[in-house]
């Protein structure tokens, strides 16, 4: 049954089975009710569901998620949009101090089924804060899970299961990668949540990214292969918990590791995949792990976004730096 | 002044017969006393006098004497337990201690206008709000010790646990009413938070929801005067009560040292909420008689005089009182209660010293409820390193 669809329309439905299939299920935003969000995501949905259900809020991202928290708390499942990255940092409080804790801190008695959905990363030409990969400022926090699908499939399997998890989910949206296509079966028996996919075979080289940079890893495999060599290209998929077996069986075949992400790279994740894999892979690297990512730098407005993300020739140039070892 | 007004404030404690369940007839003054401000709501002045009002009496009109001893008999425990909690932190056993010293009629009334199926957000200083709702004031204490960071299951009381970042609760309490009028449920939810946290964004947030969303819930702040060594004049310009407007809700401020008063105007704002007209703010003026915490050193930033002044208004010596002028309470209903103040004190003693410390393995317990792989490892590995201790032990 599967079904050609674009990542944003593949969220859109799996928010959709869900306000089917769960009345405690809710969609909460700033725009996401008439207008459907921004970029469209929750389109239709309020349409359909009711005001009730689907909640355009007033523009205070503190008071969106702490809201959802006390709908939480009243036994409802919020998801809830943070419209873009740059904007989540007045809900950074609620997210740590309260969402973050509240199941530990109620020594069990209080689960947190929240599902903050933020569209991340550059490369659509926008205006300040509204191209930020913040994913390693949520995962250091512990009480949070931090995913990231790369696909139209991942997207719509990966919300589903994210709005079913009893802990609250920071759900980053690849927003560059909104308009792609994939096949969606919806059908299908998902794999779990926080595993890692190989999505291209490989032997010389490993290169693991997450949302919007597994595409360009894919390209970077591509471009390798004519040049005669093979990497291989893992989806992490998820952030927090993050699947270090996974990386780990692959390093252990290749003996090379390139991380790529958006975000800047002094202190991302990419520093903890380096210093995880060094510990258990010692023995097998045969380069020590590069990481390609962001400067630190504030985000660049657009006109020199290309230049600060990583591309093709970017990622090429650590492949061939690690290869050289 | 004269000895004539003198004489006029003092409780006119011989005066009248013994009859009806207030004993409004004699201790009941139609006009407010002069110098009285206006906007305070007030049932039962510093000195212990009913005084009617139009608006609220009728909230507190069915109150029966045994009803107003057991608001006094709250007072009282929770004094108690509020002191003996200090004295333990003195001894060490408590890490911190938030006291309530003086609000205890802000608290009590309030937590007493509650229904069962109500819902509390409170501060991490509601310890009489805790004591109405049936928590144990011994689980209070866990967190202060430091051997958990809220030991009490929230839906078991309707009570959610201690909040100490300032003001966050509101919004929970604020998304909490939401999801009540969404069940169409007849319950109401009241959130606590004090004249230092009307400065939150969290707070403004709160009445700007609440208000968009017509929530059943009851805003209700405790302007204590200090937030630490802060007054309240370096967090608003105009009284808190008055913010409400700008919100489109009603607010009202209440002498927050009048139990009755504290009853009465919480019930309204409670009935408001139940029947569909969305949030209320209720700012009780009171007065924080302690530190802020016991780290905190007060005569640094205020004076004894200003303290003085506030003991004249205290909430239990005015129902005390009240209770006695109205024959509604005896001295052997004071004594019995005093005896089981001390064995209330005796028993939170003894519990906080039999608490034990957590297992080391409880830093990684219900950090996420489906589990988390990197918190198994390093339980896993922590685990291990402590065992090695006790291999190293046994192997001696």
């Amino acid at each position: 049954m599967a079904e050609k669809m674009a990542l944003a329309k593949a969220i859109n439905e799996s928010l959709r089975k869900a306000l089917e299939s769960d009345p405690k299920v809710l969609v909460m935003g700033e725009d996401v009710g008439k207008l459907g969000g921004v970029f469209r995501v929750t389109d239709g949905l309020q349409k359909d569901f009711g005001e009730e259900r689907v909640i355009d809020t007033p523009l205070a991202e503190s008071g969106i998620v702490g809201t959802a928290i006390g709908l939480a708390l009243r036994g409802y499942r919020p998801v809830v949009e943070i419209q873009f990255d740059g904007f989540v940092f007045p809900a950074y409080d609620q997210i740590v101090t309260q969402l973050a804790k509240m199941h530990a801190r109620s020594l069990g008695k209080v689960k947190m089924p929240v599902v903050v959905r933020i569209p991340y990363g550059g490369g659509i030409g926008a205006v300040e804060h509204h191209s930020e990969s913040p994913e390693s400022l949520f995962a250091h926090v512990a009480g949070l899970k931090i995913v990231s699908p790369s696909n139209a499939s991942d997207a719509y399997w990966m919300m589903q299961q994210a709005i079913q998890s009893d802990d609250p989910v920071i759900f980053f949206e690849p927003k560059r990668r909104y308009w792609d296509k994939g096949e969606v079966n919806v059908e299908a028996i998902p794999g779990p949540l926080h595993k890692a996919r190989v999505v291209r075979e490989g032997t010389d080289l490993t290169l693991v990214a997450y949302g919007p940079m597994v595409k360009v890893c894919q390209e970077v495999a591509a471009a390798a292969e004519e040049e005669g060599k093979s990497l291989e290209v893992l989806d992490l998929r998820s952030v927090s918990p993050l699947d270090f077996d996974s990386v780990q069986a692959s390093v252990e075949k290749t003996r090379r590791l390139v991380v790529v992400h958006e975000a800047p790279v002094f202190f991302g994740s990419g520093a903890e995949i380096a210093a995880r894999i060094t510990e258990r892979c010692f023995y097998h690297l045969e380069a020590p792990v590069l990481r390609v990512g962001g400067y630190h730098a504030p985000y660049p407005p657009a006109r020199l976004e290309e230049e600060y993300l990583p591309g093709l020739d970017r990622v090429l140039d650590a492949v061939d730096r690690a290869l050289a070892y | 002044m004269t000895v004539e007004s003198t004489a006029a404030r003092k409780p006119r404690r011989s005066a009248g017969s013994k009859a009806g369940t207030t004993g409004t007839k004699r201790t009941t003054r139609t006009t407010p006393k002069k110098g009285a401000d206006p906007d305070l709501v007030q049932l039962l002045t510093p000195e212990g006098e009913r005084v009617e009002n139009p608006e609220y009496d009728r909230y507190v009109e069915g109150i029966t004497p045994d009803e107003l001893r057991g608001l006094y008999r709250d007072m009282v425990l929770t004094r108690r337990f509020d002191a003996e909690a200090t004295s333990l932190q003195r001894q060490g056993e408590l890490g911190l201690w938030a006291s309530l010293l003086g609000q205890e009629a802000a608290q009590i009334g309030s937590g007493r206008a509650l229904n069962d199926d109500d819902y509390v957000f409170p501060t991490y200083r509601e310890h009489g709000v805790a004591w109405c709702r049936g928590v144990d004031p011994t689980n209070l204490l866990g967190m202060f010790r430091g051997v958990n960071n809220g030991g009490w299951d929230p839906n078991s009381n309707n009570f959610h646990l201690y909040t100490i970042v300032i003001g966050s609760q509101t919004l929970h309490a604020t998304g909490y009413a939401m999801g009540v009028a969404k069940d169409g449920a007849d319950s109401a939810v009241i959130a606590y938070f004090g004249d230092g946290a009307s400065s939150q964004g969290d707070v403004a947030e709160s009445f700007t929801f609440s208000a968009v969303y017509n929530a059943p819930v009851v805003f209700f702040c405790q302007n204590n005067q200090w937030a630490i060594s802060e007054p309240t004049e370096k967090q608003t310009r105009v009284p808190l009560y008055q913010r409400a407007q700008g919100y489109g809700f009603p607010g009202v401020r209440v002498d927050g040292n009048d139990v009755l008063a504290c009853l009465a105007v919480t019930k309204w704002a409670l009935e408001r909420a139940r029947n569909g007209e969305g949030p209320t703010l209720v700012e009780a003026f009171t007065y924080r008689m302690g530190a802020h915490t016991t780290s905190d050193d007060p005569t640094r930033y205020r004076h004894d005089d200003e303290r003085a002044a506030w003991e004249a208004k205290d909430p239990i010596a005015r129902l005390r009182t009240y209770l006695l002028d109205s024959d509604h309470a005896d001295e052997g209903f004071f004594a019995e209660l005093e005896a089981e103040s001390e064995a209330l004190g005796r028993r939170v003693r003894e519990a906080v010293r039999a608490m034990p410390d957590p297992d080391h393995l409880a830093i990684f317990e219900n950090v996420y409820a489906d589990g988390h792989a990197l918190v198994d490892e390093e339980r896993a590995q922590f685990a291990a390193y402590q065992a090695s201790f006790a291999d190293a032990e046994g192997g001696r």
